[in-house]
């Protein structure tokens, strides 16, 4: 049904009218997705009443341990972890990128093999290791390569600890992954960029920290920011060498207490509180170095108010 | 008693197996204006970018400001410099790019401050005062806060001369300064780098806007497959050129 005739609005052809005005313009109606937007309001709203009324989700019992000590510690371990492994995980990458892109052919080989090898093992595997090192090397020690003298550091059991052993597994792999994303976002500044910090005297490492990687982060953040909540909730995978994080303190509860699908609730809950964090500052920073790139857009979207 | 501010002598460069340069033989006068011009690959890019140290030369001797590019001679040797010493050379030379070549992360005021500030490690307050005086003196006094991005092209040009000039260079260096930019905003850049050259900068520009390198240049150089084909002040080489192939080069672009 034809509810209403289009409406010919003259922008051009007709010169404005003698009073200044212009002519009215009527905004294109969009009936029918309308229509399917509140449908589908109503529909998630029944669902979320459904499941805040059903008795068996047990709500009281997510309520009384949302706030319990084991799941606030097994929270904060599992942001610790993110926080260390990404932060090692970013600074290895960057100089990994930057190796990668050497003209030294060892270097840029180095790079690759590393890269090569921590993305093709499994994650599970690598914890594993590091957690058995002290099987492997019972004791660390500095010294001259291929059998010379050395200085004993200490044993391997007491310097890599579980969580030790978690945060070397969890950063040296992603320092890998974050390698192949800093050197796309190296790769995307323009080749003139480089010329002209170098015209104006900068050594590599200025050009380097100055000019390419605050562009580079324009094109790095984004999934970086995929990186770091997939590295929150995989951190659960430390699980196995028996560190409390959050969804394994949820575990332990619900073995004692059999309400397990309240207690994945709590974990899911402080989950997705640290990831809506995280995302806000993935969009603070966006915009921080989106700064000289989209402020045309951004005046588009958001156009400056004027004080009356 | 006028000083070389450029001079280079038999100077080759080769990208792998192909000769770029095939012996450049030039002088630069301090204070002159020397406007490069010739068919495109000729070489002047290269040339100029060897100037600056941003591209190495295979042969030959290219002295700027008396110092060699690229070596140091000592007990009859050249010794290859290190990367920190040949950035501290480009600093002889600000250069203009055809693709201006801002920094789009930052403002123009940070653009122009970004050197003087962290290369030659200068008070930041001084260098504001002096970049404000810069931007003024290309127009653009009022832009510091923008970023390049919102500045047109001949604008976004000014900006970069201010930014290479903050550096207090003694020669300048155009690369095709105004052949990106539409035609209504290549007035604008060339009254620059008058202004520029009546001040006595010594320039080295490679053009196609043949009526500033009448108007300017104190010598004209053309180039062609790598090598300098006539030199001479505009008056021989464009009004009156000897070799043929200036002549079928300046036919080509005149017409
Ligand atoms: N990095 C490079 N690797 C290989 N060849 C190159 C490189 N840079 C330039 N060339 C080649 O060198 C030749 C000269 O280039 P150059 O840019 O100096 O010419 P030009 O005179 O500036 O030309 P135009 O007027 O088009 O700017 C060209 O044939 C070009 O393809
Ligand atoms: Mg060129």
């Amino acid at each position: 049904m034809q509810q209403q005739q289009p409406t010919a609005v003259p922008l051009i052809e007709t010169p404005a009218p003698a009073s200044g005005d212009s002519v009215p313009v009527v905004p294109l109606r969009h009936p029918v997705r309308n229509a399917i937007a509140v449908v589908i309001v109503i529909l998630a709203a029944s669902a979320a009443w459904n499941v805040a009324t059903n008795q068996r989700y047990h709500w009281d019992v997510v309520v009384s341990f949302l706030f319990s000590p084991q799941i606030l510690t097994g929270a904060a371990l599992t942001l610790m972890l993110t926080v260390v492994s990404m932060t090692v995980g970013i600074g290895l990458g960057t100089v990994l990128a930057i190796m990668r892109l050497s003209t030294n052919p060892i270097l840029h080989t180095l790079s690759r093999a590393y890269i090569w090898f921590f993305r093709g093992t499994p994650l599970l595997v690598q914890l594993i290791f590091w957690y058995n090192i002290a099987a492997l090397y019972p004791v660390i020690a500095l010294g001259l390569p291929f059998g010379g003298p050395s200085l004993v550091i200490g044993s391997a059991n007491v310097l890599i600890s579980p969580l030790g052993a978690a945060l070397l597994g969890l950063a040296l792999n992603e320092a890998a992954y974050m390698a192949e994303i800093i050197r796309s976002g190296i790769n995307s500044v323009d080749k003139g960029q480089y010329d002209a910090a170098r015209a104006l005297g900068m050594n590599r490492a200025k050009l380097m920290t100055r000019v390419v990687l605050p562009q580079a982060m324009r094109v790095v953040l984004p999934p970086t920011g995929n990186q770091v909540i997939s590295m929150l909730k995989g951190t659960s995978l430390v699980s196995v060498l028996a560190i409390s994080d959050l969804l394994y303190s949820a575990q332990i509860i619900y073995s004692n207490n059999y309400q397990t699908i309240p207690l994945l609730i709590v974990a899911s809950l402080w989950y997705l509180l640290m990831t809506t964090v995280l995302s806000y500052f993935q969009t603070k920073l966006e915009r921080r170095y989106g700064r000289g790139f989209d402020t045309a857009t951004r005046r588009v979207l958001r156009p400056k108010r004027r004080k009356a | 008693m006028s000083t070389v501010m450029v001079e280079a002598q038999g100077v080759r460069k080769n990208y792998g197996a192909i000769e770029i340069l095939k012996g450049i033989d030039m002088r630069i006068e301090q204070g002159t204006v020397t406007c490069l011009i010739g068919p495109s690959g000729s070489g002047k890019t290269t040339f100029l970018r060897c100037i600056n140290h941003l591209e190495k030369i295979n042969a030959g001797r290219l002295y700027v400001d008396q110092q060699l590019v690229g070596y140091t001679e000592r007990n009859g040797k050249l010794y290859e410099k290190k990367e920190s010493q040949t950035a501290k050379s480009r600093l002889t030379a600000g250069m203009v790019f055809q693709r201006f070549n801002l920094f789009p992360h930052m403002t123009v005021m940070e653009n122009v401050i970004e050197a003087p500030v962290h290369v030659l490690g200068r008070p930041k307050k001084d260098v504001i005062a002096e970049a404000q005086v810069l931007l003024d003196r290309v127009g653009l006094g009022d832009r510091g806060h923008s970023y390049p991005q919102d500045l047109s092209g001949g604008q976004q040009q000014r900006i970069a001369i201010a930014r290479a000039l903050a550096m207090k260079p003694k020669l300048m260096l155009f690369d095709e300064p105004t052949s990106a930019l539409d035609p209504e905003n290549v007035g604008e850049v060339l009254e620059v780098m008058k202004d520029l050259a009546a001040e006595g900068m010594t320039m080295v520009v490679v053009t196609h806007e043949l009526a500033f390198a009448k108007q300017v240049a104190d010598q004209v150089v053309f180039m062609d497959l790598g090598v300098v084909v006539e030199t001479g002040p505009p008056s021989e080489v464009l009004d009156a050129p000897q070799h043929e192939r200036t002549k079928a080069f300046l036919s080509k672009v005149l017409t």
